[in-house]
């Protein structure tokens, strides 16, 4: 493994500025307080009932995600850069989204190739032509970003379709002012608690109509989702309701939801189900999830969906290495956040360059996500990289391989003590009429030592986020 | 307010108290078997506990013996029985998981919490080595989400439904009790002479919290007849059958909505016909006739309730129809794909609801 970029120390002694004041707490806090405050953490996230259902072993069982409570600290020079970065990607892929269903600049353009986009299985025809409000497809995208070896930043994935983990976020915001109050005395740090007002705004502006209090509702595949805390925890914060499929039907391509007095008009439906789940007549016939006739009633313009119906094709890993051309077609801006270089294993030189690097390479599926199906080359045995190499072969379309790349580690608590744990970073974007985000996103991170995946389904943990104000 | 988050509130809640009603007839039975009394006398008294909720057949299916041990292990733990303690609190549970973005912060921990440490006691057979205080407790974190919800909650439709619910479901259980438990004492299962009856009675005051409130409202000997007026007719008694109708048809004021004249006439029909009535009135059509109706009429209201506000007809409702009916196991839904799962949630609620409302 390559040397890793240190998020609290430049050197086994230098503490970097913006951890002096926190280093300082924790060094003058007796021993034993920190893992007091832990096990309270603990039991407090058990009570509220913060937690994530786990698919595979042990269905159906409730766990908690950890939470390691050393924040991870961001100055805001850095931040401010990270900030300019997102809106400019962001705004690029809502750009693309709307050619792409629209009139294919990109394509005619020859920038991207047209068979990329149009035998893309997260292409929709269905949307081709079809009207949304502000021309806005993705109006919430978490942006998963590491820092490697250098403290260089690179997006490593965009989540355009239901991302999720805000609600993580928030509660560790407001775990960590709990448990220690006089951190936050110390620090000054950015505030993100008014989140659910900015996604509320931003979902008012996705209404088709100009009624002037539309009703919003949150869609949510109901309690055994692995999200499904987050999806009550918003629904809750935004005070608006949070329905099931089977809480709203379609009449005359309206949208309505069943109440205890009759029917209500829903204007926007802020939608945690996939687009194969949403509309058993247009998508997936076998979906109890979805509402009948509900494509019907976004192509009439009677309700918006937030987000869009089709976003997986401008994030999905093979459209992947084309964002920074998208950035420069439609904003004739060079990309402020780099992309991680990335082989298509569905051309032949790739995937050649693939096959004889297999040790070294991170390979993905393509349509692949949280952390399932993909290879690490150097954390494998021998036997895991042929069993893999074989499936690679079987379908060279459905990958493609990335540098592996040295994720930033911050000090994480761990049974040994205070140790190095690789990190990354989910900020939450919102867009609308303007581009809207709060300080800092979700940190996951790896609690295994060594391990570079974070995803909370593969025992990933998360940490309180600070964006240091000057 | 969505139909589908009334009728988590409302399953909720008769389940929190179906849960305490549970508990309040295995405390009292319980203590009761600490009286001296034959071997027949003491069998004869778990089946009529088993009988209240009409579990006899069940129970035979699963036990050879009638013994303490197996009607608690079954009324306190045993997953497939609908009335256990288990089953009670964990779709009190599931259903407050359901909607906990309409309940405050305080009501959903506290339905949590209960669940969290059910399975510690669980774990450490409480239940067994002292059921008294494992039954002790049941009943308090029921007396606690009931408190924390009348000290936290907004008094919109979300609590009214609570409210209809609890009401609903004691209304039930009381009436159950004083059914199965009249029945009893007029068999000959209780030994003969004042002493016996006495002890009865007493168990019978102490299963619904009413002791100390006959020795204060009658300052008398314990009669039947008394018992029986108290837990019907007396509209102080916080479970009596006058009591919580009263609390029906108030709750059904404030949610009134298009459809739900008829439910709400029901309700009032129901309710006057208590106040008015005496316990000679009663006990001269019959103790046992006059609950059976009663039981019936509150089954109806129960039905009322769901078909006016927590499934009502819509234009779409046919095409949703074949959803609702079609039948996962448990467990199986969960291991398949995300939204799969998700699907299961409301099968399982409407079954249970179904079930609940069959066997009862």
């Amino acid at each position: 493994m390559p040397n890793f970029y240190d998020e609290m120390y430049s050197d086994a002694a230098t503490l970097r500025p913006h951890y002096d004041a926190f280093a300082q707490w924790l060094a003058q806090q007796a021993p034993g307080f920190i893992e007091q405050k832990r096990a309270a953490a603990e039991l407090n996230f058990q009570r509220v009932g913060i937690t994530f259902a786990v698919y595979g072993d042990d269905a159906g069982k409730e766990r908690l995600i950890p939470f390691d409570i050393i924040p991870r600290i961001i100055n805001a020079a850095e931040w401010a850069r990270l900030q300019a970065g997102l809106v400019q990607r962001v705004t690029a892929l809502n750009r693309f989204l709307h050619d792409v269903y629209h009139d294919q600049d990109i394509l005619k353009a020859g920038v991207i190739p047209r068979e990329q986009i149009l035998n893309n299985a997260q292409f929709r025809p269905e949307m081709q032509g079809v009207k949304v409000p502000s021309n806005i497809y993705a109006n919430i995208a978490g942006v998963d970003i590491v820092r490697a070896g250098e403290g260089e930043f690179y997006v490593l994935e965009d989540n355009l379709r239901v991302p999720s983990g805000v609600s993580y976020m928030l509660e560790n915001r407001k775990m960590m002012m709990r448990l220690f109050p006089a951190l936050f005395a110390r620090n000054r740090v950015a505030p993100v608690e008014h989140y659910p007002d900015l996604l509320l705004d931003n979902l008012r502006s996705a209404s088709p109509q100009d009624a002037s209090h539309p009703t919003v509702v949150v869609l949510t595949p109901g309690m055994y989702n692995s999200a499904y805390f987050e999806h009550a925890f918003l629904a809750q914060q935004m005070g608006v309701a949070l329905v099931q499929g089977q809480d709203l039907y379609v009449d005359n391509d309206t949208v309505y939801m069943r109440t205890t007095q009759g029917p209500k008009r829903v204007d926007v439906i802020y939608r945690r189900i996939d687009d194969d789940y949403l509309d058993p007549r247009a998508f997936r016939a076998d979906s109890t999830l979805g509402v009948p006739g509900l494509l019907d009633a976004v192509r009439a313009g009677r309700v918006g969906l937030a987000n869009a119906i089709g976003t997986g094709v401008a994030d999905d890993k093979s459209i992947y290495p084309f964002v920074p051309d998208m950035i420069e077609f439609y904003l004739g801006e060079k990309p402020i956040l780099n992309n991680v270089p990335t082989y298509q294993c569905r051309k032949k030189h790739d995937l050649q360059y693939t096959l004889d690097n297999l040790a070294h390479l991170v390979v993905k599926e393509v349509h692949g996500a949280g952390g399932y199906g993909m290879l690490v080359g150097p954390a494998s045995t021998t036997a895991q990289i042929e069993a893999f190499r074989a499936r690679l072969l079987a379908n060279p379309e459905g990958y493609i391989a990335q540098p592996t790349l040295a994720l930033s580690a911050c000090p994480t608590y761990v049974d040994a003590g205070i140790a190095p744990r690789h990190i990354d970073l989910r900020p939450f974007v919102l867009s609308g009429k303007s581009v809207t985000m709060v300080p800092g996103g979700l940190t996951r991170v790896a609690l295994t030592e060594g391990s570079l995946v974070v995803n909370s389904s593969q025992g990933g943990g998360t940490k309180d986020t600070w964006i240091l104000e000057n | 307010m969505l139909s589908r988050t009334a009728d988590h509130l409302y399953w909720m809640a008769r389940y929190t108290e179906r849960a305490e009603n549970t508990a309040r007839m295995l405390d009292v039975r319980v203590q009761y078997s600490l009286m001296p009394q034959s071997a027949r006398a003491e069998q004869q008294g778990w089946r009529t506990m088993l009988g209240v909720s009409e579990l006899n057949a069940q129970f035979d299916a699963k036990h050879d013996a009638l013994t303490q041990k197996a009607v608690i292990d079954f009324m306190v733990r045993d997953p497939d029985n609908p009335s256990s303690i288990v089953s009670c609190l964990r779709a009190a549970r599931e259903n407050a998981r359901a909607v906990r973005g309409n309940l405050t912060t305080e009501v959903w921990e506290t339905e949590n919490t209960t669940w969290l440490v059910l399975q510690q006691h669980l774990k450490n057979r409480l239940y067994e080595h002292d059921p008294g205080q494992f039954l002790e407790w049941v009943k308090y974190r029921s007396h606690m989400s009931r408190g924390v919800t009348l000290g936290t909650m907004f008094q919109d439709e979300a609590f009214n439904f609570i409210r209809l619910g609890t009401f609903l479901e004691r209304a039930d259980n009381t009436a159950r009790i004083l059914d199965v438990k009249f029945r009893f004492l007029a068999s000959d299962a209780i030994q003969a002479g004042a002493q016996g009856e006495f002890y009865y009675l007493g168990a019978l005051l102490r299963s619904v919290s009413a002791f100390e409130t006959y020795r204060k409202v009658y300052r008398d000997a314990i009669t039947p007849t008394r018992v029986a007026e108290l837990l019907i007719l007396h509209q102080k008694m916080p479970r009596s059958l006058v009591a919580c109708l009263c609390a029906v048809v108030a709750n059904l004021q404030d949610v009134r909505n298009a459809s739900s004249h008829e439910t709400e006439r029901l309700a009032e029909q129901l309710h006057t016909m208590l106040e008015g009535a005496t316990i000679d009135d009663i006990l001269g059509e019959g103790l046992h006739e006059f609950l059976t109706r009663f039981l019936r009429s509150i089954e109806e209201l129960g039905n009322g309730i769901s078909r006016d506000f927590l499934i009502p007809v819509t234009p779409a409702a046919e095409e949703a129809a074949p959803l609702q009916s079609q039948s996962q196991s448990q467990g199986d839904g969960q291991t398949q794909s995300q939204t799969q799962g998700g699907a299961q949630t409301q099968t399982q609620t409407q079954t249970q609801t179904q079930t609940q409302t069959q066997t009862r």
